[in-house]
């Protein structure tokens, strides 16, 4: 069941196209994610989605409902990025303030609990990954079905990212569907069953990350450091080999079918050995320099 | 209506937060008229005052005071800070609508200044023999629309600023000029003719008008309760036109 359509929308402010042409739909209980460079449409797509903007053209259904409708605020929970709470609020009078302006909220000392939000901690005390756990918190008191979540763990560190991303799975778990706009490439791929690469307004890949990753590129890359010199001529010679770079000692092959069989047998019949031998596959940041022709996305 | 209560205890609770806020509104009129009161010959009748006394005066300019605290320098800049870090925007996306946050922080500010009002009065009555307005319906319905000229005009500056220092920095601008207008400085009555009229056209000069004439007893004069309600209309309507969510 399709709970977010989103066609043909478009949005503009003033001269400049933020969104071109953004189409996609979310099913029931998927997270899926809205991937782009910064300045690609991203928040301007959710904040669409979300009701907080009107587009300017397309429509959007939000479990078939417009997205004005004041009966979505209470069904959809939303983490703004950029957004934050008066400075001497504490994080318990936050949690306490938001459950009451729902009719089911959650247990919000227990989402405090799972995303260990300092209660007595005034907001203007609290750290980046505070205020963003609070916020995550925030999003999720009402018991929403669906969670807009834009740009999740940005200002957290490696171990608390990992850690949300577990609590977003388990939030998944319980039936909530989740709307995660983010730009690292590794919460993409851990999270999303299906993801939407959007680049200048535009919609330029829908597809699960191993689907992007797939159409990417078959290639592979083998980098090792040879026991001796190796005559590259014997490499390039393999049908599987298409290309042989030598950086200082490090000979990097790259080709495609079973190149490791291809190169292993050559070094053997010439006795060397292949040390610190590492393969690189393609990865979903390659798909996305593939799709946006950007090499990051801009952090 | 539960929501809105939560909100609003929530909203005191952070005003109170701010120590030096909540002692010029709360306390600092009160040691205006203090000080002024131990002044032995503000206690004493005035032939320019037709017989009233100087403190009997400045009871009714601290009640502006209070007034002209919470809508002109805190509202705004507590708006604006509001809208400027997401706040109202965060409220947009909640069943709750930010309109009602809005409403949270006006009526605090209402509150606040009423308790402020209190202390104003039973300590120039207690320390000092003012006598409490005799034309008591009139005191309340003349600060009520004073209040709510006020917070329009705070109301617009929150419209119109881009930030909340912005918003402290314009309140505290028209504060003074404002003020003085009031009589904070040189009471209306001993005003000379042509600033007296001006003053009767400015909102906290209209308020004091008002309030002072309900304190000796009488209905407030239809002059300043004619600008008062054109500040209310005309303000009002301008804040609801440009208000900005975000």
């Amino acid at each position: 069941m399709t709970v977010i359509e989103v066609q043909n929308l478009r949005k503009a402010y003033g001269d400049t196209v933020a969104v071109r042409d953004v189409s996609f739909s979310v099913e029931r209980g998927e997270i899926f994610g809205i991937l782009g460079p910064n300045g690609a449409g991203k928040t301007t797509t959710v904040e669409c989605v979300s009701g907080l903007r009107r587009g300017d053209g397309g429509t959007i259904r939000v479990l078939g409902r417009a997205p004005a409708d004041t009966e979505l605020r209470r069904l959809v929970g939303v983490q703004l990025q950029e957004s934050q709470l008066p400075d001497k609020l504490s994080g318990r009078e936050a949690l306490e303030l938001f459950s009451s302006f729902y009719p089911s909220p959650a247990d919000w000392q227990a989402l405090a609990r799972d995303l260990d939000v300092p209660l007595a901690t005034r907001y203007a005390k609290m750290s980046g990954g505070q205020k963003q756990r609070l916020s995550i918190a925030l999003a999720l008191v009402g018991n929403p079905e669906i969670a807009i979540l834009d740009e999740l763990t940005t200002g957290l560190d490696p171990q608390a990212r990992r850690h949300t991303w577990g609590l977003i799975e388990a939030v998944r778990d319980r039936g909530v569907t989740i709307l995660l706009v983010t730009h690292f490439m590794e919460e993409a791929e851990r999270l999303c069953d299906r993801l939407a690469v959007i680049d200048h307004g535009a919609v330029v890949a829908l597809d699960t990350p191993a689907g992007l990753i797939a159409g990417t590129s078959t290639e592979q890359r083998i980098r090792f450091r040879p026991s001796a010199p190796v005559d590259t001529a014997l490499l390039e010679a393999r049908p599987e080999v298409r290309q042989v770079v030598r950086h200082g000692s490090q000979l990097e092959v790259v080709g495609t079918g079973n190149l490791l069989h291809a190169v292993t047998s050559v070094l053997a019949v010439n006795d060397i050995i292949a040390n610190d031998l590492r393969i690189e596959q393609a990865s979903l940041d390659d798909a996305f320099v593939r799709l946006t022709g950007r090499s990051d996305s801009g952090e | 209506m539960r929501v809105f209560t939560k909100l609003t205890l929530t909203e005191l609770r952070l005003f109170l937060r701010e120590p030096m806020s909540a002692f010029f509104v709360i306390i600092f009129p009160t040691v205006l008229v203090v000080i002024l009161g131990c002044i032995p010959a503000f206690r004493e009748p005035q032939d320019s005052l037709d017989g009233g006394r100087v403190i009997d005066l400045y009871v009714g300019i601290a009640v502006v005071l209070t007034l002209a605290m919470v809508a002109i320098q805190i509202a705004p800049a507590v708006l604006a800070t509001y809208r400027e870090r997401g706040v109202l925007r965060r409220f947009a996306t909640t069943p709750v609508s930010p309109l009602k946050l809005l409403g949270a922080q006006l009526v605090t500010n209402l509150l606040c200044a009423v308790v402020a009002t209190g202390l104003v009065l039973a300590v120039g009555r207690i320390a000092f023999d003012v006598p409490l307005a005799s034309q008591f319906a009139g005191f309340v319905l003349t600060f009520l629309l004073s209040a709510a000229g006020v917070l329009a005009i705070g109301l617009v500056i929150a419209a119109l600023v881009p930030s909340g220092k912005a918003g402290n920095s314009v309140g505290t601008l028209l504060f003074f000029p404002l003020m003085f207008f009031a009589g904070l400085w040189t009471p209306r009555e001993v005003m000379p003719e042509a600033l007296r009229t001006v003053a009767d056209f400015t909102p906290l000069g209209a308020a004091e008008r008002a309030l002072n004439d309900t304190m000796t007893g009488h209905w407030p004069a239809a002059i300043s309760v004619t600008v008062l309600l054109g500040y209310v209309v005309v303000f009002g309507f301008l804040a609801v036109r440009w208000f900005r969510w975000s």
